[in-house]
């Protein structure tokens, strides 16, 4: 345990001081210092806004916005199941595969004249039955969530590449496609306009219900708790296996509608479809402020992690000049800046 | 207190584990509004009891009955429905979340919207109040509070989950005076409030002072139960061991070393200007051939730094230590061992044993470690040492092939004792290697200790408590705030209360109205041996306060 010490059992409390907004804020950052990297996250972000709009232009204007959001809104979903599974002390390594086979069953399911609502709901399914069998393995076989879910990762490859080693195509008239359809919903000048799809809302939507279940929920506070201490959890009365069978789930599930609104954005699925997807989501996890080892994070950071990801091969693809092998080495450069910053933070909090 | 019908009734308790039956029969009863102590030496079945009344444990026989129902008990959460909530030795909260969330964790308030933070640390501040604790601010996190002050709030979080059985599993092994009598009192305002609680503690003090009954265990078996007022020291230490306390003291307990004369002898080992920055200023230091140097001071005083140092856990960034008479560098624990250094740790869970291993395995783990892993220890080599050892400190159960996490704290550090004694060192330094151990076990160490040092052994011996510090080193060394103070020859005149003293008079302030505002109860009666008394330094030294 590491415990600041404090003077005796009667220690004195601080009394109230200084303006109300700057004495909660204080208290927000005092409370729990692990804000500081998601804030860096922000700051990073916004700074990154500010180059590319410095050097290259265009960046700051409404179709580069709507089209950074629409080209992510899976990494976001993927990014927001991974929080729940960090926040545990956990890790998902199964979320691109799942998304391989769920879009290549989808895909071929739809173009085979399923019902595109059924086929929706099934590739949604395909996840949470990945997330479960997860979390069964890492609850109830003592499995590290890294080894179960690296088997759940080759497993999911190995099912997509049975059904097809082809780029599966959906039909031009498939309903699926609706959920990538862009709406306009400020017309600019000539193609600068906000543009929307389904696709986004469902993002927006999930990360709201994320940040609902974490911190309203008696089930996202058990989240955090498990990530603090698992075994004082237990002795709390808390629900820990159910708790982490759950976040698995969600993972899984999450995976299975980022699947969906991919496949409807691109049309095409293949079983090498988000190989390394994982990896992006943990990056985008771990930028966005989450703590590894568990207990601290936000998932309103994974997104802005996830954004950051995004921004920088906009700005690579911009820079032209940057060769795109760059872009993992500068991935890596970005993740690395990050950890870092929480070590300082959190060997701050422990002295 | 009521004699009405108990809120506990444990009857006939028996579990078995593989071969070892740690409960046969016994019986237990809890009324509310009573501290009701759990004495037993280490492995009497305190712990088992304690788990099957909180669920961790199936019973294998018997029944209890809570509140007048008879309950089935599978895990924590059922025990916390029953009304039972559980405080441990190491503090079972999360020190990521805040004071008020810990306090209501799984319990939050809930309103249209989810939690209701509001009304949720409302509540939290609610239940630290009914402990006295409603200055603290439930938004801060728990990390900020000391260990005590966790303490108290992982009580707060029984009280705001109603629980009409509080069990407190060694709550003041890691307090100082000062704390543990800030938990008594909010102790005795629970109880008042008609709270039952289960209190289990190592300190006969502790017991005399809060407890209104008590019920003895010894090898798993039920002794008795007795009201506090009506037994005395003498009586109670001779139930838990069984044998009449004089022969308890015939192991050494009450043993006492005076300092023999070393100055025609070269010192075994000699640190001079050893220091390392940020945790122990430069300092001289003679240990002799069989000689048992003991080093006092309060937690965070150095003394842990400076063993570390002589051993090459940490390097030192200053200074030389000289083996006999030659120059050594010791830069890695593994240089330590080399030249005969045994280091054991204080931190017996984290850097001690390792639980997943047999009692062999972490015997050998030394030896093996100084030999080099290229060359195991024959089968037939081990087991001689293993056996050797465990006879020699009467490990219980005499089990080499036992998971060393199933032997009780006491046990853990002889095998951990053993572990070092079989690298045959000749320096061997001990980090509180009698902290929340039993009387038999700790009298069964320091005899160890004494015999070493006949066999000339030198020792470099570390504890909070002054008495055993005084009874075994012919040396003490007195530190404080990172830096050796002094050196007292031991002899008939000294005491802890000199040793006290010394450190009181160096600096000032508010460290020396602590110590004897902590110490004045503990000076009166000499006469018992055992850990009949206790003077536990506070740990609250100025200089942790900053950190």
């Amino acid at each position: 345990m590491t415990a600041v010490q404090t003077p005796s059992v009667d220690a004195p409390v601080d009394g109230p001081g200084g303006s109300k907004l700057g004495s909660t804020i204080k208290r927000v950052i005092a409370s729990n210092p692990s804000v500081l990297p998601t804030v860096a996250a922000i700051v990073i972000f916004i700074g990154m806004v500010i180059y590319g709009e410095v050097a290259y232009g265009r960046i700051v204007q409404y179709n580069t916005l709507s089209n950074l959001l629409i080209n992510n809104a899976h990494l976001i979903i993927l990014a927001a199941g991974m929080t729940f599974v960090i926040l545990t002390g956990g890790i998902d390594l199964s979320v691109g595969s799942v998304i391989a086979f769920s879009s290549v069953a989808g895909v071929m399911l739809a173009n085979a004249g399923w019902n595109p609502w059924v086929v929706i709901v099934l590739m949604i399914l395909i996840g949470t039955v990945f997330g479960l069998a997860s979390g069964i393995l890492i609850q109830y076989f003592n499995v590290q969530p890294f080894i179960a879910t690296l088997a759940m990762m080759f497993l999911g490859r190995g099912l997509a590449s049975l059904l097809s080693t082809q780029p599966e195509r959906l039909a031009d008239d498939s309903q699926l496609l609706w959920l990538g359809e862009q709406f306009k919903l400020i017309d600019g000048e000539k193609v600068n306009d906000v543009v929307i799809t389904p696709g986004v809302i469902i993002a927006f939507v999930v990360v709201l219900v994320a940040f609902f279940v974490l911190h309203r929920t008696r089930t996202g506070r058990t989240v955090y708790a498990i990530g603090g201490s698992e075994s004082s959890s237990a002795l709390m009365g808390l629900a820990v296996p159910r708790t982490k069978i759950l976040v698995y789930v969600i993972s899984g599930t999450l995976s299975g509608i980022a699947a969906v609104v991919y496949t409807s954005r691109l049309g095409i699925a293949q079983n090498i479809t988000g190989i390394g997807w994982e990896l992006d989501a943990i990056a985008a996890t771990v930028i966005g402020g989450t703590l590894l080892t568990g207990g601290y994070g936000y998932v309103l950071g994974s997104v802005v992690g996830a954004l950051v990801l995004g921004l920088m091969n906009v700005l690579i693809t911009r820079d032209g000049g940057i060769p795109p092998e760059m872009t993992t080495i500068i991935t890596g450069g970005i993740l690395l800046v990050f950890v870092l910053l929480q070590r300082a933070v959190t060997s701050k909090r422990q002295t | 207190m009521s004699e009405a019908l108990p809120i506990v009734e444990m009857r006939d308790i028996s579990i078995e584990f593989p071969g070892v039956r740690a409960l046969d029969g016994v019986d237990f009863r809890l009324f509310q509004g009573e501290v009701h102590a759990l004495m037993g030496e280490n492995g009497a079945g305190k712990s088992t009891l304690i788990k099957a009344l909180t669920g961790v444990y199936k019973i294998d026989g018997g029944s209890i009955v809570v509140a007048g129902q008879e309950r089935q008990l599978h895990g924590t959460r059922d025990a916390q429905s029953a009304g039972i909530s559980t405080v441990y030795q190491e503090v079972n909260l999360v020190t990521n979340l805040t004071i008020g969330e810990n306090v209501m964790l799984g319990h939050e308030v809930r309103g249209a919207f989810g939690v209701n933070w509001r009304a949720t640390h409302e509540a939290a501040t609610e239940a630290l109040a009914r402990l006295g604790l409603e200055h603290l601010d439930t938004h801060r996190p728990l990390s900020t509070l000391s260990i005590a002050m966790q303490q108290l709030v992982a009580i707060s979080r029984a009280m705001a989950i109603k629980a009409k059985v509080l069990i407190l599993d060694e709550p003041t092994s890691s307090l100082d005076a000062a704390e543990v009598e800030g938990l008594f009192r909010v102790m005795r305002t629970l109880r008042d409030q008609g709270v039952a609680i289960l209190f289990v503690s190592h300190f006969l003090d502790q017991i005399y002072a809060i407890s209104d009954r008590l019920t003895i265990l010894r090898n798993g078996r039920y002794e008795g139960e007795y009201l506090t007022r009506d037994l005395d020291r003498h009586a109670l230490i001779s139930k838990m061991i069984g044998k009449d306390l004089n022969s308890l003291a015939s192991l050494g307990g009450n043993r006492r070393v005076d300092a023999r004369d070393y100055a025609a002898e070269a010192p075994l080992l000699s640190a001079k200007g050893l220091g390392r920055r940020g945790s122990i200023e430069p300092t001289d230091l003679d240990v002799h051939r069989g000689e048992v140097v003991g080093f006092a001071g309060l937690l965070g005083s150095g003394r842990t730094e400076l063993a570390r140092l002589l051993y090459g856990a940490d390097r030192a960034d200053d200074g030389e230590v000289t083996l006999h008479g030659k120059r050594v560098d010791l830069r890695a624990p593994a240089d330590g061992l080399g030249k005969r250094i045994a280091f054991s740790t204080e931190n017996r869970r984290d850097e001690g044993i390792i639980g997943d291993l047999t009692v062999r395995e972490n015997m050998i783990l030394a030896v093996q470690a100084e030999r080099g892993w290229a060359r195991p220890i024959p089968r037939k080599e081990q087991d001689e040492l293993v056996d050797q050892y465990i006879e020699a400190l009467n490990v219980r159960p005499p089990d080499p092939n036992r998971l060393i996490k199933n032997l009780s704290g006491g046990n853990q550090q002889k095998v951990l004792l053993g572990r070092w004694l079989a690298t045959k060192p000749e320096l061997l330094i001990l980090d509180e290697p009698t902290r929340g151990i039993d009387v038999g076990a700790k009298a069964e160490i320091q005899e160890a200790v004494a015999q070493l040092a006949e066999d000339g052994v030198s020792v470099v011996y570390i504890s909070s408590e002054l008495e055993e510090v005084v009874r075994l080193s012919e040396r003490i060394v007195v530190l404080k705030d990172h830096q050796k103070i002094g050196e007292i020859v031991n002899g008939a005149d000294v005491t802890a209360q000199m040793v006290v003293d010394v450190i009181a008079a160096h600096g000032v302030e508010a460290a020396e109205r602590d110590i004897i505002d902590a110490e004045a109860p503990h000076t009166n009666d000499a006469s018992h041996p055992g850990d009949a008394q206790h003077t536990t330094v506070p740990a609250t030294a100025a200089t942790e306060e900053e950190s």
